[in-house]
């Protein structure tokens, strides 16, 4: 169990949170950016991209019929293929958490629920641990929660870190996301400052963005909360996991954020245990290249379901 | 859940195939090419596997005669004699050449200097093909580059290239010099003629008048017939303090013009309060960039006490990710050393920091067993009276000191006898402003390193040089001025 921290103690350890230069964060990602990956790395690649997706529908109109293809899809990427990953999980909301896990059964991949109010995470404490607690019950793997971003952007650090401690100690079973949704942030400082208090408040992953809101996750918000997980590790030796979310929707995309990874954090970190996609069009771009790849020839997107 | 690791790249090779060499060189004077009178070729030698290139003229003091003569002829007949806005027009076509031929030019940059090809073709190149865009401009505006003065050129102009940039150095020189209305003789170093040789060729192609440009391939001794040359109005160095010195000495009592950019050691100073990740990626910039063979690289790196011991441990984890291996790979960070001497001398000055007690850190990586590589290099507990610390080993080493307070850092930077460039690292903008006022040395980045721009201009303190060129500044190099 986490010790909580006190007020006086968020803002010293906060305090500790490197400043974050644009620029230099951007040539950063450039030198990412010109390498070339091709061959049997590239494969390895889309196929390490394929197993780190968090499968994710998160709309008002979903319905169990919608959530029960997206699980199919989630088990048969692409059966034309032989012996292709699965994806790592399902993401879907805390009402259609019991309808993908029947769905899912025990093929090993996880369903993963928001919570907390998402996307908005305006709505009363009490409100966010039911919405949590309801995930739980259904049996959810893992709970994408979303932090109070007003609360953040107005100073009150207490709060946002007990929030997550809070969720977190809910999810004894389950692994914890937390989601800053960066696009309502102001910058990369910010970015960081709150990866270092949602890891001190006990995050299992810390997660860029709900989807909902642009820019989502760009390479320089991802880099800074790399940055963050690399600190803690070497100060711990815990890790720390990382999705990345919205925007990433090209295999070219994905492989570049893998790399980063292996440069950033190192190999370790190179599994969906800790690395993941949250995208819901990226599967059928990286199934296109891996065929490609395999092929040497392009196949029409008819050929790919679309869920 | 599935576990992945061992995930490695694979080498991306830029193809040589599409560049034709030719088997031998000959010296460009007066628009032609012409057999040196010298008689004599050199081997040109790729630096990533040893293999021979082109065998390349070694022009002597006739060859330079004749090329001065040509220079002098163009200068009287030709070049002086057209407005500004007609030479900036070739300028621009020049430049637009070299970029078409931009490819072309960065493979053959990478296969005769050893440089990654990321390096020549988002960086040498690109940056090469401005310098002339920019002094293009200038070209019909001299006048109003220097109100209340009476400017006109100097007349022929030689310049001696280095090895570590050739395209970007001549082009650092060939532009505002033609851009003021000079003609040139133009000496490559004798490890990389090769762009200089095709950007004899773009000229031609461009229709620049015969003997605007000419070059004269060969060793030192075909430096020193140019510098010597009494029909010459100005001498443009870049290269070694030592050469420097001996050039400054022969155009002493002369009535040549002289600028010289010479060697460095300059200091990259991270302060605690510096956005760390992104200093220590200003220091793999700073001095891993080009092999280290730069001459404002930061190979002095001056960490606060208070954050050493990270910024060492992150500077070490970075360096597992730095690829060494062959220039034409996409994927190099660190491609071949220019020469088997330079790797000499690099590997002289790492048994030297050893002898001196320094501590030393290498990545674990694997250097291709044929050509000439280093292993990028950091040394830790230097002290300032180390020779290591001290000289210029223009190579991918790094000596690390430590301060606790910016009077001590200020007064450890400014203790040598260059002063080209520094680097500083903070998230004050105040301590920026403090320090780059305090440090003598001709760029101050802050919060970067290793940046360039046409419009900037780039030159030393001490013996690091004299003279200014880029920006507004470069274009006084190749004016006379009169009231």
């Amino acid at each position: 169990m986490l010790e909580n921290l006190s007020t006086p103690e968020l803002f010293s350890l906060l305090a500790l949170s490197p400043s974050i230069d644009q620029i230099g964060t951007q040539e950063r990602i450039a030198r990412i950016q010109a390498r070339s990956i091709k061959g049997a790395a590239k494969i390895q690649g889309l196929r390490m991209a394929l197993s780190m997706i968090d499968l994710t529908t998160l709309e008002g109109k979903d319905t169990p019929a919608k959530v029960r293809q997206l699980c199919f899809k989630a088990q048969h990427l692409h059966d034309q293929a032989a012996d292709l990953p699965t994806v790592a999980a399902v993401c879907v909301y805390p009402t259609m958490v019991g309808v993908a896990k029947k769905a899912l059964g025990n093929s090993g991949i996880k369903v993963a629920s928001v919570s907390t109010a998402f996307p908005s995470g305006q709505a009363p404490f009490e409100i966010k641990k039911l919405d949590t607690l309801y995930a739980l019950e259904n049996g959810a793997d893992e709970i994408d929660m979303v932090v109070s971003r007003g609360r953040f952007l107005s100073g009150d650090y207490q709060f946002v870190y007990d929030e997550i401690a809070a969720i977190k100690e809910l999810c004894s079973m389950s692994r914890l996301k937390v989601i800053f949704e960066t696009g309502e942030l102001d910058s990369l400082d910010q970015v960081r400052k709150i990866s270092d208090l949602a890891i001190a408040a006990g995050a299992d992953f810390i997660k860029t963005s709900t989807g909902k809101i642009q820019p989502a996750a760009t390479f320089p918000v991802v880099l800074t909360m790399l940055g963050a997980i690399k600190d803690h590790f070497d100060k711990t030796g815990q890790m720390i996991g990382m999705k990345p979310a919205g925007g990433i929707s090209s295999s070219k995309l994905a492989l570049q954020h893998l790399l980063l990874v292996k440069e950033v954090l190192g190999e370790a970190w190179l599994s969906n245990e800790w690395y993941r996609f949250g995208a819901s069009s990226l599967a059928n771009d990286l199934l296109m290249q891996y065929q490609k790849q395999l092929t040497g020839k392009y196949q029409s997107a008819a050929y790919f379901s679309i869920d | 859940m599935m576990s992945q690791t061992n995930w490695k790249l694979e080498p991306s090779l830029e193809s040589a195939a599409q560049i034709q060499l030719q088997a031998q060189y000959e010296l460009f004077i007066d628009g032609k090419w012409q057999k040196p009178l010298s008689k004599n070729y050199f081997n040109s030698v790729n630096p990533a596997d040893e293999s021979h290139l082109a065998k390349i003229a070694w022009g002597n003091a006739e060859d330079v005669d004749l090329a001065v003569l040509a220079a002098r002829r163009a200068y009287d007949t030709v070049w002086s004699k057209l407005s500004g806005a007609e030479r900036g027009k070739y300028l621009f076509r020049i430049a637009r050449l070299m970029q078409e031929k931009s490819k072309e030019l960065a493979i053959l940059e990478t296969l005769d200097g050893g440089k990654p090809i990321r390096e020549s073709r988002d960086i040498d190149i690109p940056l090469a093909c401005n310098h002339f865009f920019y002094y293009a401009g200038w070209a019909d505006k001299l006048q109003e580059a220097f109100a209340g003065q009476q400017v006109s050129a100097l007349g022929v102009a030689g310049q001696i290239t280095p090895w570590n940039f050739p395209l970007l150095m001549l082009a650092w020189k060939v532009a505002p010099a033609l851009a003021c209305g000079n003609t040139v003789v133009l000496k490559p170093a004798e490890t990389t003629s090769l762009t200089a040789l095709k950007f004899a060729e773009i000229c031609q192609e461009a229709g620049l008048p015969a003997g605007v440009v000419n070059i004269v391939t060969g060793y030192g001794d075909t430096g020193a017939a140019l510098v010597a040359h009494p029909d010459v109005d100005k001498i443009a160095f870049t290269g070694s303090t030592a050469v420097g010195k001996q050039i400054h000495k022969a155009c002493i009592g002369t009535s040549k013009k002289l600028t010289l950019e010479l060697g460095g050691k300059s200091a990259n100073i991270i302060l605690e309060d510096a956005p760390i990740d992104q200093a220590v990626e200003g220091v793999i910039n700073s001095i891993f960039f080009n092999q280290g063979h730069v001459c404002c690289a930061g190979s002095r790196l001056f960490v606060q006490e208070s954050i050493a011991e990270r910024v060492l441990e992150k500077l070490k984890f970075r360096l597992q990710s730095i690829y060494v291996g062959h220039p034409l790979d996409k994927n190099t960070d660190i491609g071949a050393i220019n020469s088997k001497k330079q790797l000499e001398t690099i590997e002289r000055y790492i048994s030297l920091g050893l002898a001196e007690g320094a501590e030393i850190y290498q990545p674990d990586c694997t250097l291709p067993s044929k050509g000439f590589y280093c292993k990028p290099t950091l040394f830790t507990d230097v002290a300032q009276s180390a020779r290591i610390a001290q000289e210029e080993v223009f190579g991918p080493v790094l000596t690390i000191q430590t301060f606790r307070t910016m009077e001590e850092v200020v007064q450890k930077a400014n203790n040598s006898p260059y002063g080209l460039a520094a680097g500083v690292w903070t998230d004050k903008g105040a301590r920026i402003f403090g320090l780059s006022q305090q440090l003598k040395a001709g760029v101050v980045w802050a919060n970067t390193f290793n940046k360039f721009d046409p419009a900037s201009p780039f030159g030393g303190y001490k013996e690091s040089g004299f003279g200014r060129e880029g920006g507004r500044h470069g274009l006084s190099a190749y004016l006379k001025f009169s009231n």
